[in-house]
């Protein structure tokens, strides 16, 4: 039989254990953050956001490219997936209880955990092979890919969130169904599906691996869809594993802009939501 | 003559809007479909030439050659994914426990904050941020210190470089642990109320009630987080490609650098020579694929389980 006084010790001994488990996992946090934002400050200039990467031997330039490729290849993947992952997930809100809904349901909740480096090589397999050149398009479907599983169960979520007397409401009223879908139903979750599109653009646009061998990387300004295209994430890679001190300095700039741009898009959406919040009391 | 019934009108647009809809909702089984379909048109060429066998247990990957042996990626990515496992189960368990059990519930949102953050950094920052502050740290303080202590183990011998097994372990640990801290947190809040309050009615500290009335309830739920933060682990490319150290070898010391299959596909699948080597790296994938597929399936089962009964949860 323990003692009392054991058993109180053996309580505040695990409770420490816990506690120091927080240590734990806000201290890589806090570092890398700390480490991101200092390192990188620095390098941010004017010429930074606005001039082409220069060779090894010339200092200064800056990743401007790299950024428009970002946006460019996240755009391209947002025209080719968010009407598929949005559209899938209204119908399994809507027409969803059958046996085609579970099938879905279970294929966008599998599909969630894919790596994404197992998705470049679809894209490469799709785009790269038969175009025999790597694009920002190989890019985009990769991304695309990405996005739709959540995409979709995000979207089935929200919309069945829609209060079922509002849907009855406009049908009752003579409102067709495809109306009552689109100016009613949809409508109401607009915001909420805007958030989970945001959130979808903001971790495209931190993925590396699906581009690697997709849209490749570009040392100049690319707007050709068939064409290889610089994106942030690989030139941050690029300049990371690369031996010179001054490629690496840039590499700390890039990463601190790649985590304004994701944190910009993810408090976006945040405040999206917060906003719906508030307009439904 | 008998009356006709009158006939249901057609109408047209709400057809229509139904067909989309199922053409879109179809749109996620073909993407399923078309990434096994294309994995396979990929990396059936080498597949068919080497073996599945051989190919699974060859140990050497020479491309000049055409030999192809996926060995020591397969090593490499169970020894790191299972080290971060063994690494971040422990502490986001704790800090589970914690944010759930012992602590406020303002505290539980103020926190879950950062943890989200945490999440959603991309992976090359991370293997930035392993490459030139993680690295150094374990090369002049960690490895030496572990090989002074633990040398004695065949697991922590030989040059401390820093890049190698064990950085890649860490990292895959700080990226897995939000994963499962905010799985297992859902999990923990499901357990009944009653059950922690019949432990401490019957005298029990607060930690014997945890581990008497709430982790039992919650094993299942806390497995199938396990579970998905290892097929997170086993899928990660960016950052392990940039601390494993990218060498061909399989070795029992965790000091050593080593490869796993993400890395070897994101450092050569760019300038692959020829049909054989892509397809060799495509076959990596496939089995990289069927692997995550197959955990995570199994883990959705069982979050799912533990997830039943009347306080559901929205996930």
């Amino acid at each position: 039989m323990k003692t009392l006084a054991r058993r109180k010790f053996w309580n505040g001994f695990m409770t420490g254990l816990c506690a120091l488990g927080l240590v734990a996992a806000v201290a890589p946090l806090a570092s890398l953050l700390w480490l991101v934002i200092s390192r990188g400050i620095s390098s941010l200039n004017w010429d930074f956001f606005t001039q082409l990467p220069t060779p090894v031997s010339e200092p200064g330039g800056g990743v401007a490219n790299a950024i428009g490729g970002t946006l460019y290849i996240v755009g391209i993947a947002c025209v080719l997936g968010v009407p598929i992952g949005v559209g899938a997930g209204v119908f399994l809100a809507e027409r969803g209880d059958g046996k085609a809904g579970e099938a879905i349901r279970f294929m966008a909740e599998v599909l969630s955990g894919v790596p994404s480096i197992v998705v470049g090589i679809v894209a490469y397999g799709l785009v790269v092979l038969p175009m025999r050149r790597f694009s920002a398009l190989a890019g985009g479907v990769g991304l695309a890919v990405l996005m739709i599983p959540p995409l979709a169960r995000s979207t089935e979520e929200l919309v069945r969130l829609v209060p079922r007397t509002l849907r009855e409401a406009s049908l009752a009223l003579g409102v067709p169904e495809w109306r009552t879908s689109l100016r009613v139903v949809i409508r109401t979750a607009l915001p909420g599906i805007l958030t989970a599109i945001l959130l979808g653009v903001a971790r495209a646009a931190g993925e590396t691996a699906p581009l690697l061998f997709t849209s490749l990387n570009n040392q100049f300004w690319n707007w050709r869809a068939d064409r290889p295209t610089a994106s942030l994430t690989v030139q941050i890679f690029n300049y990371a594993v690369s031996p010179f001190e001054e490629w690496h300095r840039q590499a700390w700039g890039a990463a601190l802009v790649l985590l304004l741009l994701v944190g910009t898009l993810s408090a976006a959406a945040r405040f999206l939501a917060r906003s719906r919040v508030g307009a439904r009391r | 003559m008998p009356e006709e019934a009158p006939r249901a009108r057609v109408n047209l647009p709400d057809r229509a809007w139904a067909l989309g809809q199922g053409v879109l909702g179809g749109g996620v089984l073909v993407v399923g479909a078309l990434i096994l379909l294309e994995l396979w048109r990929v990396a059936a060429p080498a597949l068919q030439k080497v073996g599945l066998w051989h190919f699974i247990t060859g140990t050497t990957w020479d491309p000049v050659r055409d030999l192809y042996g996926a060995l020591p990626f397969i090593y490499g990515t169970v020894v790191t994914s299972v080290l971060g496992l063994l690494i971040a189960l422990p502490v986001s368990l704790g800090l589970a426990l914690f944010l759930t059990e012992m602590s406020p519930p303002r505290f539980r949102t103020a926190i879950s904050f950062p943890i989200s953050l945490l999440a959603g950094i991309p992976s090359v920052v991370y293997g930035l941020w392993g490459l030139f502050v993680l690295v150094p740290i374990l090369r002049h303080k960690v490895e030496p210190f572990l090989s002074a202590t633990l040398g004695f183990l065949p697991f922590f011998r030989g040059a401390e470089i820093g890049l190698g097994y064990l950085a890649a372990g860490v990292i895959l640990a700080i990226m897995i642990l939000p994963t499962i801290t905010s799985i297992s947190i859902e999990v923990l809040m499901t357990v009944p109320g009653p059950l922690r309050e019949a432990a401490l009615a019957l005298g029990a500290t607060r930690w014997e009630a945890i581990r008497i009335a709430v982790l039992p309830h919650a094993r299942a739920g806390i497995l199938g987080a396990t579970i998905l933060g290892l097929g997170r682990a086993l899928g990660e490319t960016m950052a392990v490609t940039m601390v494993i150290g990218n060498s061909l070898n399989i070795s029992l010391s965790l000091f050593a650098p080593g490869y796993s299959l993400p890395a070897i596909i994101a450092n050569e699948f760019a300038e692959a020579s020829g049909v054989l080597h892509t397809g060799a790296l495509a076959a990596l994938g496939l089995i990289l694929f069927i692997v995550t597929l197959l955990l995570n399936i199994l883990a959705r089962l069982l979050v799912r389980m533990s997830r039943r009964g009347p306080a559901r949860v929205t996930a």
